[in-house]
Protein backbone atom coordinates (compact mmCIF):
# COMPACT_ATOMS: atom_id res chain seq x y z
CA UNK A 1 0.00 0.00 0.00
CA UNK A 2 2.45 1.79 0.14
CA UNK A 3 3.98 2.83 -3.46
CA UNK A 4 6.20 5.84 -2.83
CA UNK A 5 9.90 5.66 -3.59
CA UNK A 6 12.14 5.21 -0.88
CA UNK A 7 15.07 7.20 -1.65
CA UNK A 8 18.85 7.61 0.06
CA UNK A 9 19.20 10.69 1.57
CA UNK A 10 22.59 11.64 0.59
CA UNK A 11 21.54 15.59 0.28
CA UNK A 12 19.83 15.83 3.67
CA UNK A 13 22.53 15.18 6.02
CA UNK A 14 22.57 17.69 9.11
CA UNK A 15 24.77 20.36 10.15
CA UNK A 16 24.64 21.89 6.94
CA UNK A 17 24.46 25.35 7.98
CA UNK A 18 26.71 27.92 9.77
CA UNK A 19 26.24 29.12 13.19
CA UNK A 20 25.09 25.22 14.64
CA UNK A 21 26.90 25.07 17.65
CA UNK A 22 28.13 21.88 18.23
CA UNK A 23 27.45 20.00 21.47
CA UNK A 24 23.97 21.90 21.63
CA UNK A 25 20.78 20.21 21.06
CA UNK A 26 18.43 20.98 18.04
CA UNK A 27 16.04 22.56 20.00
CA UNK A 28 16.00 23.87 23.61
CA UNK A 29 13.01 25.85 24.76
CA UNK A 30 13.46 26.85 28.32
CA UNK A 31 10.71 28.61 30.97
CA UNK A 32 8.36 30.42 27.85
CA UNK A 33 5.83 32.45 28.38
CA UNK A 34 3.37 34.59 26.58
CA UNK A 35 0.27 36.34 27.11
CA UNK A 36 -2.05 37.64 24.77
CA UNK A 37 -4.87 40.33 24.61
CA UNK A 38 -7.65 37.50 25.69
CA UNK A 39 -5.03 35.32 28.62
CA UNK A 40 -2.70 33.81 28.78
CA UNK A 41 -1.25 31.32 25.94
CA UNK A 42 1.66 29.60 27.24
CA UNK A 43 3.35 29.35 31.03
CA UNK A 44 6.16 28.00 31.92
CA UNK A 45 7.22 25.60 29.28
CA UNK A 46 10.62 23.66 29.04
CA UNK A 47 12.04 20.98 26.97
CA UNK A 48 14.53 19.78 24.39
CA UNK A 49 14.10 17.96 21.50
CA UNK A 50 17.13 15.29 20.39
CA UNK A 51 18.50 15.40 16.63
CA UNK A 52 16.09 13.21 14.96
CA UNK A 53 13.70 12.98 17.23
CA UNK A 54 9.79 13.27 15.96
CA UNK A 55 7.52 14.69 18.53
CA UNK A 56 3.88 15.07 18.81
CA UNK A 57 2.16 17.63 20.21
CA UNK A 58 -1.28 17.27 21.41
CA UNK A 59 -3.95 19.34 23.39
CA UNK A 60 -7.27 20.90 22.95
CA UNK A 61 -8.09 23.74 20.81
CA UNK A 62 -6.34 27.39 21.97
CA UNK A 63 -4.05 25.43 24.09
CA UNK A 64 -1.30 27.33 22.36
CA UNK A 65 0.11 25.01 20.42
CA UNK A 66 0.26 27.12 17.23
CA UNK A 67 1.30 29.76 19.56
CA UNK A 68 4.20 27.55 20.71
CA UNK A 69 5.19 26.58 16.45
CA UNK A 70 5.54 29.86 15.96
CA UNK A 71 7.69 30.97 19.13
CA UNK A 72 10.08 28.18 17.57
CA UNK A 73 9.88 29.44 14.01
CA UNK A 74 11.46 32.50 15.42
CA UNK A 75 8.26 34.31 13.90
CA UNK A 76 6.72 35.29 17.35
CA UNK A 77 8.82 36.75 20.36
CA UNK A 78 7.81 35.12 24.01
CA UNK A 79 7.06 37.61 26.99
CA UNK A 80 9.88 35.87 28.80
CA UNK A 81 11.90 32.59 28.56
CA UNK A 82 14.47 31.36 25.66
CA UNK A 83 14.09 29.35 22.65
CA UNK A 84 17.17 28.20 21.22
CA UNK A 85 17.86 26.23 17.92
CA UNK A 86 21.73 24.71 17.98
CA UNK A 87 22.76 27.01 20.89
CA UNK A 88 21.36 29.85 19.00
CA UNK A 89 18.27 32.36 19.08
CA UNK A 90 15.83 30.78 16.31
CA UNK A 91 15.24 33.72 14.16
CA UNK A 92 19.01 33.58 12.81
CA UNK A 93 18.29 30.34 11.37
CA UNK A 94 16.93 29.07 8.15
CA UNK A 95 17.14 25.45 9.06
CA UNK A 96 13.71 25.58 10.31
CA UNK A 97 10.55 25.04 8.20
CA UNK A 98 7.10 25.43 9.53
CA UNK A 99 3.67 24.60 7.76
CA UNK A 100 1.05 26.51 9.39
CA UNK A 101 -2.04 25.18 10.13
CA UNK A 102 -4.62 26.83 7.82
CA UNK A 103 -2.41 27.88 5.03
CA UNK A 104 -3.82 30.43 3.40
CA UNK A 105 -1.63 30.41 -0.19
CA UNK A 106 -3.34 31.64 -3.04
CA UNK A 107 -3.79 27.81 -4.32
CA UNK A 108 -4.18 29.15 -8.08
CA UNK A 109 -1.09 31.11 -7.60
CA UNK A 110 0.58 30.34 -10.93
CA UNK A 111 3.01 28.25 -9.78
CA UNK A 112 4.48 24.14 -10.32
CA UNK A 113 4.79 21.62 -7.43
CA UNK A 114 8.50 22.04 -8.93
CA UNK A 115 8.18 25.95 -8.33
CA UNK A 116 6.69 25.83 -5.02
CA UNK A 117 9.67 23.03 -4.20
CA UNK A 118 12.61 25.63 -5.55
CA UNK A 119 10.60 28.56 -3.22
CA UNK A 120 12.67 26.22 -0.57
CA UNK A 121 15.94 27.25 -1.86
CA UNK A 122 15.65 30.88 -2.53
CA UNK A 123 17.79 31.74 0.32
CA UNK A 124 20.63 28.80 -0.31
CA UNK A 125 20.21 29.96 -3.98
CA UNK A 126 21.01 33.73 -2.83
CA UNK A 127 20.45 37.18 -4.05
CA UNK A 128 21.01 38.11 -7.85
CA UNK A 129 21.71 34.15 -8.74
CA UNK A 130 19.40 31.82 -10.43
CA UNK A 131 19.08 27.93 -9.29
CA UNK A 132 22.36 25.74 -10.76
CA UNK A 133 21.83 22.02 -11.81
CA UNK A 134 22.44 21.65 -7.85
CA UNK A 135 19.91 22.77 -7.01
CA UNK A 136 17.59 21.56 -9.37
CA UNK A 137 18.95 18.03 -8.21
CA UNK A 138 18.04 18.72 -5.31
CA UNK A 139 14.65 19.35 -5.97
CA UNK A 140 14.40 16.09 -7.87
CA UNK A 141 15.17 14.42 -5.11
CA UNK A 142 13.22 16.31 -2.24
CA UNK A 143 10.47 15.61 -4.90
CA UNK A 144 10.95 11.39 -5.26
CA UNK A 145 11.26 11.20 -1.46
CA UNK A 146 7.44 12.46 -1.21
CA UNK A 147 6.51 10.60 -4.00
CA UNK A 148 5.28 14.05 -6.24
CA UNK A 149 8.02 13.45 -9.24
CA UNK A 150 4.97 12.91 -12.03
CA UNK A 151 3.36 15.88 -10.30
CA UNK A 152 6.26 18.35 -10.46
CA UNK A 153 4.97 20.12 -13.89
CA UNK A 154 1.41 20.40 -12.73
CA UNK A 155 -0.27 23.92 -11.32
CA UNK A 156 -0.49 23.60 -7.65
CA UNK A 157 -4.32 23.80 -7.56
CA UNK A 158 -4.44 20.09 -9.50
CA UNK A 159 -2.52 18.42 -6.42
CA UNK A 160 -5.45 16.72 -3.40
CA UNK A 161 -5.08 18.27 -0.23
CA UNK A 162 -2.35 15.41 0.75
CA UNK A 163 -0.69 16.15 -2.12
CA UNK A 164 -0.37 19.55 -1.24
CA UNK A 165 1.03 18.86 2.14
CA UNK A 166 3.61 16.45 0.62
CA UNK A 167 4.83 19.24 -1.58
CA UNK A 168 5.14 21.74 1.94
CA UNK A 169 7.73 18.16 2.99
CA UNK A 170 9.71 18.30 -0.03
CA UNK A 171 9.71 22.11 -0.06
CA UNK A 172 11.03 21.65 3.61
CA UNK A 173 13.76 19.51 2.60
CA UNK A 174 14.97 21.55 -0.18
CA UNK A 175 15.25 24.09 2.31
CA UNK A 176 17.56 21.66 4.36
CA UNK A 177 15.32 22.26 6.92
CA UNK A 178 16.38 20.17 10.29
CA UNK A 179 13.47 21.11 11.88
CA UNK A 180 10.42 20.75 10.51
CA UNK A 181 7.16 22.34 12.63
CA UNK A 182 4.22 20.95 11.06
CA UNK A 183 0.71 22.56 12.71
CA UNK A 184 -2.27 19.43 12.30
CA UNK A 185 -0.98 18.67 8.89
CA UNK A 186 -3.18 16.04 8.80
CA UNK A 187 -7.18 17.69 9.63
CA UNK A 188 -9.11 17.18 6.98
CA UNK A 189 -7.32 14.74 5.82
CA UNK A 190 -8.43 10.37 4.65
CA UNK A 191 -6.73 7.73 6.58
CA UNK A 192 -4.91 6.58 2.95
CA UNK A 193 -3.52 10.26 2.58
CA UNK A 194 -2.74 10.51 6.42
CA UNK A 195 -1.36 7.10 6.03
CA UNK A 196 1.06 8.11 3.51
CA UNK A 197 2.03 11.45 4.67
CA UNK A 198 3.19 9.01 7.92
CA UNK A 199 5.39 6.99 5.85
CA UNK A 200 7.23 10.00 3.77
CA UNK A 201 7.88 11.00 7.46
CA UNK A 202 9.21 7.84 8.49
CA UNK A 203 11.30 8.02 5.54
CA UNK A 204 12.75 10.62 6.62
CA UNK A 205 14.00 9.17 9.63
CA UNK A 206 17.20 8.09 8.69
CA UNK A 207 18.09 11.53 7.21
CA UNK A 208 18.31 13.00 10.81
CA UNK A 209 15.00 15.57 10.65
CA UNK A 210 13.54 16.61 13.49
CA UNK A 211 9.93 17.07 13.59
CA UNK A 212 7.22 18.48 15.69
CA UNK A 213 4.00 17.76 14.74
CA UNK A 214 0.71 19.04 16.28
CA UNK A 215 -2.68 16.37 16.18
CA UNK A 216 -5.64 15.66 17.28
CA UNK A 217 -5.56 11.86 17.44
CA UNK A 218 -3.74 10.80 20.10
CA UNK A 219 -3.75 7.17 18.94
CA UNK A 220 -1.93 8.21 16.15
CA UNK A 221 0.19 10.27 18.20
CA UNK A 222 0.90 7.34 19.96
CA UNK A 223 1.65 4.70 17.40
CA UNK A 224 3.65 7.38 14.96
CA UNK A 225 5.71 9.40 16.95
CA UNK A 226 9.27 8.97 19.69
CA UNK A 227 7.89 10.36 22.00
CA UNK A 228 4.20 12.70 22.69
CA UNK A 229 3.58 16.12 24.43
CA UNK A 230 0.17 16.82 26.05
CA UNK A 231 -0.01 20.45 26.09
CA UNK A 232 -2.73 23.01 27.52
CA UNK A 233 -1.20 26.26 28.12
CA UNK A 234 1.51 24.87 30.51
CA UNK A 235 3.05 21.52 30.09
CA UNK A 236 0.83 18.84 31.18
CA UNK A 237 3.26 15.83 30.16
CA UNK A 238 6.21 14.88 27.91
CA UNK A 239 7.82 11.42 27.38
CA UNK A 240 6.67 7.87 26.07
CA UNK A 241 2.54 8.12 25.02
CA UNK A 242 1.99 5.36 27.89
CA UNK A 243 3.72 7.38 30.49
CA UNK A 244 1.94 11.04 29.27
CA UNK A 245 -1.46 9.61 28.21
CA UNK A 246 -2.89 9.27 31.51
CA UNK A 247 -5.88 9.50 32.53
CA UNK A 248 -4.89 11.98 35.42
CA UNK A 249 -2.59 13.94 32.73
CA UNK A 250 -5.82 13.75 30.20
CA UNK A 251 -8.14 15.09 32.24
CA UNK A 252 -5.78 17.78 33.31
CA UNK A 253 -5.49 18.89 29.59
CA UNK A 254 -8.97 18.20 28.23
CA UNK A 255 -11.12 18.54 31.45
CA UNK A 256 -14.64 17.12 30.73
CA UNK A 257 -14.05 17.07 26.69
CA UNK A 258 -12.58 13.88 26.87
CA UNK A 259 -13.43 9.92 27.28
CA UNK A 260 -10.54 7.58 28.76
CA UNK A 261 -11.89 3.90 29.06
CA UNK A 262 -9.44 2.26 30.97
CA UNK A 263 -8.48 -1.08 29.33
CA UNK A 264 -6.84 -3.24 31.96
CA UNK A 265 -3.40 -2.08 32.76
CA UNK A 266 -1.68 1.07 31.80
CA UNK A 267 -3.26 0.86 28.50
CA UNK A 268 -5.72 3.53 27.68
CA UNK A 269 -8.57 3.58 24.96
CA UNK A 270 -8.85 7.70 24.40
CA UNK A 271 -10.97 9.59 21.96
CA UNK A 272 -10.56 13.34 21.74
CA UNK A 273 -14.13 13.91 21.52
CA UNK A 274 -13.99 17.50 21.37
CA UNK A 275 -12.31 18.22 17.95
CA UNK A 276 -12.58 15.79 15.53
CA UNK A 277 -10.95 16.01 12.03
CA UNK A 278 -11.54 19.13 10.30
CA UNK A 279 -10.53 21.31 13.39
CA UNK A 280 -11.73 24.61 14.84
CA UNK B 1 -0.22 48.20 -46.13
CA UNK B 2 -0.50 52.17 -46.54
CA UNK B 3 -2.75 52.30 -43.79
CA UNK B 4 -0.17 51.13 -41.48
CA UNK B 5 2.71 53.38 -42.44
CA UNK B 6 0.86 56.57 -43.56
CA UNK B 7 1.12 57.34 -39.28
CA UNK B 8 4.24 56.79 -39.33
CA UNK B 9 5.04 59.59 -41.16
CA UNK B 10 4.93 61.85 -38.28
CA UNK B 11 7.66 61.41 -35.87
CA UNK B 12 5.18 61.93 -32.82
CA UNK B 13 3.41 58.77 -33.69
CA UNK B 14 6.20 57.41 -33.55
CA UNK B 15 7.81 58.31 -30.45
CA UNK B 16 4.00 57.81 -29.05
CA UNK B 17 4.48 54.06 -29.92
CA UNK B 18 7.11 53.95 -28.71
CA UNK B 19 6.30 55.63 -24.81
CA UNK B 20 3.27 53.22 -25.13
CA UNK B 21 5.54 50.10 -26.01
CA UNK B 22 7.87 50.83 -23.14
CA UNK B 23 5.33 51.83 -20.63
CA UNK B 24 3.50 48.87 -21.69
CA UNK B 25 5.73 46.24 -21.07
CA UNK B 26 7.40 47.61 -17.60
CA UNK B 27 3.19 48.19 -16.35
CA UNK B 28 2.84 44.61 -17.56
CA UNK B 29 5.65 43.02 -16.02
CA UNK B 30 4.98 45.00 -12.51
CA UNK B 31 1.24 44.42 -12.61
CA UNK B 32 1.57 40.37 -12.64
CA UNK B 33 2.46 41.17 -9.07
CA UNK B 34 -0.60 43.97 -8.38
CA UNK B 35 -3.01 41.03 -9.69
CA UNK B 36 -1.72 38.34 -7.69
CA UNK B 37 -0.93 40.57 -4.63
CA UNK B 38 -4.78 41.82 -4.68
CA UNK B 39 -3.10 45.12 -5.40
CA UNK B 40 -5.06 46.69 -7.89
CA UNK B 41 -6.93 49.54 -5.54
CA UNK B 42 -3.30 50.48 -3.93
CA UNK B 43 -1.99 51.01 -7.68
CA UNK B 44 -5.39 53.28 -8.64
CA UNK B 45 -5.16 55.14 -5.65
CA UNK B 46 -1.18 55.51 -5.80
CA UNK B 47 -1.79 56.56 -9.88
CA UNK B 48 -4.24 59.51 -8.43
CA UNK B 49 -1.98 60.21 -5.32
CA UNK B 50 0.77 62.05 -7.71
CA UNK B 51 -1.82 64.73 -8.75
CA UNK B 52 -0.63 67.01 -6.58
CA UNK B 53 3.30 66.16 -7.56
CA UNK B 54 2.28 66.60 -11.19
CA UNK B 55 0.84 69.80 -10.01
CA UNK B 56 3.60 71.26 -8.32
CA UNK B 57 5.60 70.37 -10.77
CA UNK B 58 3.74 72.18 -13.45
CA UNK B 59 2.76 75.20 -11.34
CA UNK B 60 6.94 75.85 -10.57
CA UNK B 61 8.23 74.62 -13.52
CA UNK B 62 5.63 77.14 -15.74
CA UNK B 63 4.51 74.34 -17.48
CA UNK B 64 8.08 72.56 -18.39
CA UNK B 65 8.12 68.92 -18.16
CA UNK B 66 11.40 68.17 -16.32
CA UNK B 67 10.14 69.49 -12.89
CA UNK B 68 6.55 67.97 -13.99
CA UNK B 69 8.29 64.70 -13.36
CA UNK B 70 10.44 64.74 -10.56
CA UNK B 71 7.78 66.21 -8.30
CA UNK B 72 6.04 63.60 -9.60
CA UNK B 73 8.08 60.75 -8.82
CA UNK B 74 9.26 62.47 -5.73
CA UNK B 75 4.79 62.63 -4.48
CA UNK B 76 4.46 58.86 -6.00
CA UNK B 77 7.28 57.31 -3.61
CA UNK B 78 6.37 59.72 -0.49
CA UNK B 79 2.13 58.45 -1.07
CA UNK B 80 3.49 54.84 -1.47
CA UNK B 81 5.39 54.91 1.80
CA UNK B 82 2.70 56.68 3.24
CA UNK B 83 -0.12 54.28 2.61
CA UNK B 84 1.91 51.80 3.31
CA UNK B 85 2.71 53.15 6.83
CA UNK B 86 -0.76 54.67 7.43
CA UNK B 87 -2.31 50.83 6.68
CA UNK B 88 0.18 49.77 9.01
CA UNK B 89 -0.32 51.60 12.02
CA UNK B 90 -4.19 52.93 12.27
CA UNK B 91 -6.88 50.80 13.36
CA UNK B 92 -8.42 51.00 9.71
CA UNK B 93 -8.62 48.43 7.48
CA UNK B 94 -6.39 48.68 4.59
CA UNK B 95 -8.91 49.89 1.58
CA UNK B 96 -10.11 52.59 4.01
CA UNK B 97 -6.62 54.27 4.77
CA UNK B 98 -6.07 54.36 1.27
CA UNK B 99 -9.27 55.61 0.08
CA UNK B 100 -8.73 58.50 2.07
CA UNK B 101 -5.26 59.16 1.39
CA UNK B 102 -5.95 58.64 -2.27
CA UNK B 103 -9.37 60.96 -2.42
CA UNK B 104 -7.31 63.80 -0.45
CA UNK B 105 -3.98 63.90 -2.57
CA UNK B 106 -6.12 63.80 -5.75
CA UNK B 107 -8.59 66.88 -4.35
CA UNK B 108 -5.12 68.51 -3.47
CA UNK B 109 -4.09 68.20 -6.93
CA UNK B 110 -7.15 69.49 -8.54
CA UNK B 111 -7.17 72.55 -5.95
CA UNK B 112 -4.01 73.03 -7.39
CA UNK B 113 -4.47 73.04 -10.98
CA UNK B 114 -7.57 75.16 -10.49
CA UNK B 115 -5.48 78.10 -9.43
CA UNK B 116 -4.64 78.55 -12.75
CA UNK B 117 -7.64 79.33 -14.43
CA UNK B 118 -6.35 78.81 -18.27
CA UNK B 119 -4.57 75.37 -17.91
CA UNK B 120 -7.45 72.93 -17.94
CA UNK B 121 -6.44 71.58 -21.18
CA UNK B 122 -3.06 70.53 -19.25
CA UNK B 123 -5.16 68.80 -16.15
CA UNK B 124 -6.82 67.01 -19.04
CA UNK B 125 -3.10 66.09 -20.31
CA UNK B 126 -2.22 64.96 -16.30
CA UNK B 127 -5.81 63.27 -16.21
CA UNK B 128 -6.21 61.21 -19.54
CA UNK B 129 -2.58 61.47 -21.00
CA UNK B 130 -1.27 62.96 -24.02
CA UNK B 131 1.07 60.45 -25.30
CA UNK B 132 1.51 61.99 -28.93
CA UNK B 133 3.20 65.09 -27.16
CA UNK B 134 6.44 62.63 -25.86
CA UNK B 135 8.85 64.91 -26.62
CA UNK B 136 12.57 63.13 -27.33
CA UNK B 137 13.34 63.44 -23.39
CA UNK B 138 10.63 62.02 -22.26
CA UNK B 139 11.28 59.00 -24.41
CA UNK B 140 14.80 58.46 -22.85
CA UNK B 141 13.56 58.94 -19.26
CA UNK B 142 10.93 57.20 -19.87
CA UNK B 143 13.23 54.23 -21.52
CA UNK B 144 16.03 54.99 -18.63
CA UNK B 145 13.49 53.95 -15.83
CA UNK B 146 11.87 50.94 -17.73
CA UNK B 147 14.78 49.23 -18.17
CA UNK B 148 15.86 50.27 -14.55
CA UNK B 149 12.55 48.48 -13.58
CA UNK B 150 12.83 45.50 -15.21
CA UNK B 151 16.39 44.78 -14.33
CA UNK B 152 15.19 45.01 -10.72
CA UNK B 153 12.13 43.00 -11.23
CA UNK B 154 14.73 40.25 -12.95
CA UNK B 155 17.22 40.50 -9.91
CA UNK B 156 14.71 39.76 -7.62
CA UNK B 157 12.07 37.34 -9.48
CA UNK B 158 12.19 34.54 -6.92
CA UNK B 159 12.25 36.46 -4.00
CA UNK B 160 9.52 38.64 -5.04
CA UNK B 161 7.78 35.34 -5.99
CA UNK B 162 8.36 33.33 -2.77
CA UNK B 163 6.83 36.86 -0.35
CA UNK B 164 3.76 36.90 -2.83
CA UNK B 165 3.00 33.59 -3.06
CA UNK B 166 4.23 32.75 0.71
CA UNK B 167 4.98 35.30 3.78
CA UNK B 168 5.29 32.42 6.59
CA UNK B 169 8.25 31.25 4.26
CA UNK B 170 9.53 34.25 3.82
CA UNK B 171 9.82 34.95 7.53
CA UNK B 172 11.32 31.47 8.10
CA UNK B 173 13.98 31.85 5.13
CA UNK B 174 15.12 35.70 6.89
CA UNK B 175 14.40 36.78 3.88
CA UNK B 176 14.02 40.96 3.88
CA UNK B 177 10.35 40.89 4.36
CA UNK B 178 9.51 44.36 4.74
CA UNK B 179 12.69 46.06 2.33
CA UNK B 180 11.29 43.40 -0.44
CA UNK B 181 7.85 45.08 -0.18
CA UNK B 182 8.71 48.62 0.03
CA UNK B 183 11.12 48.07 -3.24
CA UNK B 184 8.03 46.36 -4.70
CA UNK B 185 5.74 48.91 -4.32
CA UNK B 186 8.57 52.21 -5.31
CA UNK B 187 8.43 49.80 -8.78
CA UNK B 188 4.87 50.34 -8.82
CA UNK B 189 5.00 54.19 -7.35
CA UNK B 190 7.85 54.75 -10.29
CA UNK B 191 6.51 52.87 -13.58
CA UNK B 192 3.22 55.11 -12.69
CA UNK B 193 5.22 58.47 -12.65
CA UNK B 194 7.05 56.87 -15.93
CA UNK B 195 3.39 55.65 -17.33
CA UNK B 196 1.85 59.22 -16.69
CA UNK B 197 1.63 60.53 -19.85
CA UNK B 198 0.90 57.97 -21.71
CA UNK B 199 -2.40 56.86 -20.14
CA UNK B 200 -3.00 59.95 -17.87
CA UNK B 201 -3.69 59.54 -13.56
CA UNK B 202 -7.02 58.45 -13.96
CA UNK B 203 -6.58 55.47 -16.32
CA UNK B 204 -3.26 54.13 -14.93
CA UNK B 205 -4.39 51.21 -13.11
CA UNK B 206 -5.96 49.98 -17.04
CA UNK B 207 -2.24 49.02 -17.84
CA UNK B 208 -1.11 47.62 -14.29
CA UNK B 209 -4.01 44.95 -13.79
CA UNK B 210 -5.97 44.47 -17.05
CA UNK B 211 -3.16 42.92 -19.40
CA UNK B 212 -2.07 40.76 -16.19
CA UNK B 213 -4.95 39.76 -15.81
CA UNK B 214 -5.79 38.71 -19.32
CA UNK B 215 -2.47 36.45 -18.85
CA UNK B 216 -3.17 34.97 -15.28
CA UNK B 217 -6.34 33.50 -17.51
CA UNK B 218 -4.17 32.08 -20.50
CA UNK B 219 -1.35 31.18 -18.53
CA UNK B 220 -0.36 28.91 -14.78
CA UNK B 221 3.40 30.21 -14.97
CA UNK B 222 4.91 33.58 -13.19
CA UNK B 223 7.31 33.41 -16.19
CA UNK B 224 4.85 32.93 -19.07
CA UNK B 225 1.93 35.22 -17.09
CA UNK B 226 4.55 38.22 -17.23
CA UNK B 227 5.80 37.46 -20.82
CA UNK B 228 1.93 37.43 -22.19
CA UNK B 229 1.00 40.64 -20.17
CA UNK B 230 3.98 42.38 -21.83
CA UNK B 231 2.47 40.93 -25.49
CA UNK B 232 -1.10 41.86 -24.38
CA UNK B 233 0.37 45.35 -23.66
CA UNK B 234 2.58 46.21 -26.45
CA UNK B 235 -0.14 44.79 -28.93
CA UNK B 236 -2.60 47.16 -27.20
CA UNK B 237 -0.39 50.40 -26.99
CA UNK B 238 0.32 50.28 -30.97
CA UNK B 239 -3.08 49.44 -31.58
CA UNK B 240 -4.76 52.10 -29.53
CA UNK B 241 -3.09 54.79 -31.18
CA UNK B 242 -3.85 53.28 -34.72
CA UNK B 243 -7.24 53.78 -33.62
CA UNK B 244 -6.61 57.08 -31.83
CA UNK B 245 -5.32 58.11 -35.12
CA UNK B 246 -7.85 56.69 -37.55
CA UNK B 247 -10.98 57.37 -35.68
CA UNK B 248 -9.42 60.64 -33.86
CA UNK B 249 -10.22 59.08 -30.27
CA UNK B 250 -8.36 60.26 -27.20
CA UNK B 251 -4.63 57.81 -26.86
CA UNK B 252 -4.98 57.05 -23.42
CA UNK B 253 -8.30 55.72 -23.97
CA UNK B 254 -7.74 53.87 -26.78
CA UNK B 255 -4.91 51.77 -26.20
CA UNK B 256 -7.07 51.37 -22.55
CA UNK B 257 -9.84 50.37 -24.47
CA UNK B 258 -7.77 47.88 -27.13
CA UNK B 259 -6.62 46.11 -23.38
CA UNK B 260 -10.08 45.82 -22.26
CA UNK B 261 -11.21 44.18 -25.42
CA UNK B 262 -8.05 42.08 -25.24
CA UNK B 263 -8.71 40.84 -21.89
CA UNK B 264 -12.80 40.66 -22.67
CA UNK B 265 -12.01 38.24 -25.59
CA UNK B 266 -9.43 36.32 -23.75
CA UNK B 267 -12.10 35.66 -20.80
CA UNK B 268 -14.73 34.27 -23.24
CA UNK B 269 -12.29 32.55 -24.57
CA UNK B 270 -11.17 30.40 -22.12
CA UNK B 271 -14.70 30.31 -20.83
CA UNK B 272 -16.13 28.45 -23.46
CA UNK B 273 -13.25 26.39 -23.86
CA UNK B 274 -12.84 26.00 -19.90
CA UNK B 275 -16.60 24.61 -20.28
CA UNK B 276 -15.63 22.23 -23.56
CA UNK B 277 -13.22 20.21 -21.43
CA UNK B 278 -15.06 20.22 -18.11
CA UNK B 279 -17.53 18.24 -19.68
CA UNK B 280 -14.66 15.52 -20.31
CA UNK B 281 -13.76 13.91 -17.25
CA UNK B 282 -11.54 15.57 -15.02
CA UNK B 283 -7.55 14.28 -14.16
CA UNK B 284 -5.64 14.68 -16.97
CA UNK B 285 -3.09 17.75 -17.59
Amino acid sequence: MNSLPQTTPAAFTPGRHPGHLAGEPILRVQRLNLAYEGGLALRDVSFELITGERMAVVGPNGAGKSTLFKIIAGLLKPDSGKVSVFGADPSGHICISYLPQHNHVDWNFPVTVNDVVMMGRARKIGFFRWPAASDREIVNRALRTVGLSVYAQRQISQLSGGQQQRMFIARALAQEADLMLMDEPITGLDTPSQEELFSVLDSLKDEMVTVMFALHDLKLAASHFDRVMLLNHRLVGIGEPSSVFTKEHLSQAYGDRIQVLENGHNVSMIDDACCGDGGE
Amino acid sequence: MDWLLTPLEYSFMVRGMLAAVIVGVVCAVLGTYVVLRGMAFFGDALAHAVLPGVAAGYLIGGGARGPVFWWAMATALLSAFGIGAVSRSARLKEDTSIGIIFAGMFALGVALISMVRNYTADLTHFLFGDVLGVSNTDLVLTAAFGVLILLVVLAFYKEFMVISFDPTLAATLRLPIRWLDYLLIALIAISIVVSLQTVGVTLMVAMLITPAAAASLLTRRLSRMMLIAALIAIFSGITGLYLSYYLNLASGSAIVLTCTAVFALTWGFTNLTRRKTSARPAGNL
